[in-house]
């Protein structure tokens, strides 16, 4: 038997600058067993809700990650609306979603970028930020943040975006969809992107389906889950299917990602030409009531995000859960660990597209 | 072959403009809408306190008997809560971000007294503790 030794990963920059701990077992350069440890960076956000205001905690949802957090918004703000009986205005609903979309596409579109980085595919990586860069300039001219988009607001939204904005983005989409076609292509056909990723860190439908797997891990391994389907925000009125591979390998977790930039594309498209003309936020009065509670699942680029809120009675909320995708997406990536090789650690741990602030807030 | 694609846009990229900027020298036009800094007409301000009670960061001290307004640029998130709860309509988000700092510090606006003439915006700069 080969000898077994421990190589430790991270938790100071595993393949992103972001904390997480793996000790990979090895035997000779084979992978027999990954052990996570995780908490590096815990900020007690959820522990913030206790001496914020419900309507001031939209931010601090916001700050639990850096590249979903519109979504984070939403998810919130979406539970408080639960829990307090408001239906926030039709428009806002399709505003929710072409934000929630654009967060969508910029977020695989640096996920695209980071993989290619980790299997060493340089331009690969510049190319996939240019062009989301583009996005990012979307997203600041009609919300006024880069990536903090700060304009979902319990009720509502907080600022709106006019028709005549709205059809000149469509058209600034569609160029940036043709840019973006010519990256992915290459993502979908190059052979040192193949040789590095078909048939590498497979998770199998049974196994993802057992382990809790979310988002593009859990689809890329055959299963059409995807809370968007729950119907929140607009998603109910737009056409659209969820993205599935049935591979489940990491090129199967990228496939899916990628396929999800179109789609997300697509149903800007749709929402923007279906959306209605009312008001973009309704008043709040009063408080969450006291002993309400509420599951708001929303889906995240990484996965499914659930909210659970408790309501006081006052304008503290009495308890504030956030379960992030990548926290549920570790445990089937120590699967997918087992039996790799050393060298393909990085490119499988970023399959996941892993998240840390979000998993320990 | 497949392989070709990245060379094909690696060399378009090579004889076309650069996609960035040579940042110190040319500057991004910000957006209208972008939200880089707070801006106050303190004589406009009726010290109400609204922004200093909707400020998520608590980077917003109103002295009401002294007639000052402060923000802690550094706690200050730029998410414009202040600005929609202004009553008086005296706080503006303009574009400019707030200028790096090597030291933390409060900026101070104090409200001259009434006197419709005085063009008084007299702003200090008062660097605290650290």
């Amino acid at each position: 038997m080969a000898q077994r030794t421990i190589v430790p990963f991270g938790p100071q920059h595993p393949v992103l600058p972001e904390p997480i701990h793996l000790d990979l077992v090895l035997e000779d350069e084979k992978v027999v067993e990954a052990l996570p440890s995780i908490g590096f960076i815990h900020r007690g956000l959820e522990r913030l809700a206790e001496t914020k205001d419900f309507n001031e905690m939209t931010y601090v949802a916001e700050r639990i990650c850096g590249i979903c957090s519109f979504i984070h918004g939403q998810g919130y703000c979406q539970a408080v609306e639960d829990l307090m009986k408001i239906q926030a205005p039709e428009r806002a609903l399709y505003l929710r979603s072409i934000w929630g979309e654009l967060s969508r596409i910029h977020s695989h579109l640096l996920w695209l970028g980071l993989a290619a980085d980790a299997f060493g595919f340089e331009s690969l990586f510049m190319h996939s930020w240019r062009v989301r860069e583009a996005i990012l300039d979307i997203v600041e001219e009609t919300t006024g943040g880069r990536v903090i988009f700060g304009s979902c607001k319990v009720g509502g939204v907080r600022r709106n975006i006019d028709n005549e904005t709205l059809k000149s983005i469509k058209g600034r989409l569609k160029k940036i969809e043709l840019m973006s076609r010519e990256i992915t292509k290459i993502f979908e056909t190059d052979g040192s992107v193949k040789r590095r990723m078909v048939g590498v860190g497979v998770l199998s439908k049974e196994d993802a389906y057992a382990l809790g797997a979310v988002g593009p891990t859990l689809r890329a391994s055959g299963h059409a889950q995807d809370m968007r389907k729950r119907g929140y925000a607009a998603y109910a009125k737009l056409s659209w299917e969820p993205v599935v591979e049935t591979a489940g390998d990491c090129f199967a977790r990228s496939i899916v990602r990628v396929r999800e930039v179109y789609q997300a594309f697509d149903l800007i498209y749709q929402a923007i030409d279906k959306i209605p003309d009312t008001e973009v936020e309704v008043k709040v009065t009063g408080n969450p009531p006291a002993g309400s509670e509420t599951f708001m699942r929303v889906e995240q680029p990484r996965g499914e995000v659930v909210y659970y809120l408790k309501g006081s009675g006052t304008k503290f909320l009495q308890r504030f859960r956030v379960r992030t995708p990548t926290f549920a997406n570790i445990p089937p990536m120590v699967v997918m660990l087992k039996g790799c090789q050393l060298a393909d650690v990085p490119v499988i741990v970023l399959t996941i597209d892993p998240c840390i602030s979000c998993t320990e807030r | 072959m497949a392989t070709l694609g990245i060379i094909k846009i690696v060399m378009g990229w090579a004889v076309s403009k650069p996609a960035t900027r040579l940042y110190p020298f040319v500057k991004r036009e910000p957006f209208a809408n972008s939200r880089g800094s707070i801006a106050i007409e303190i004589e406009k301000c009726s010290m109400c306190t609204l922004c200093q009670k909707k400020c998520p960061t608590d980077a917003i001290i109103v002295k009401r008997q002294e007639k000052i307004w402060e923000i802690d640029r550094l706690r200050c998130i730029s998410c414009a809560a202040c600005v929609d709860a202004c009553p008086k309509k005296c706080l503006t988000m303009i574009t400019a971000y707030s200028p790096s700092v090597s030291q933390r510090g409060i900026d101070s606006f104090v409200q001259a007294p009434a006197k419709p003439s005085a063009q008084a915006s007299a702003e200090s700069t008062s660097p605290s503790d650290e």
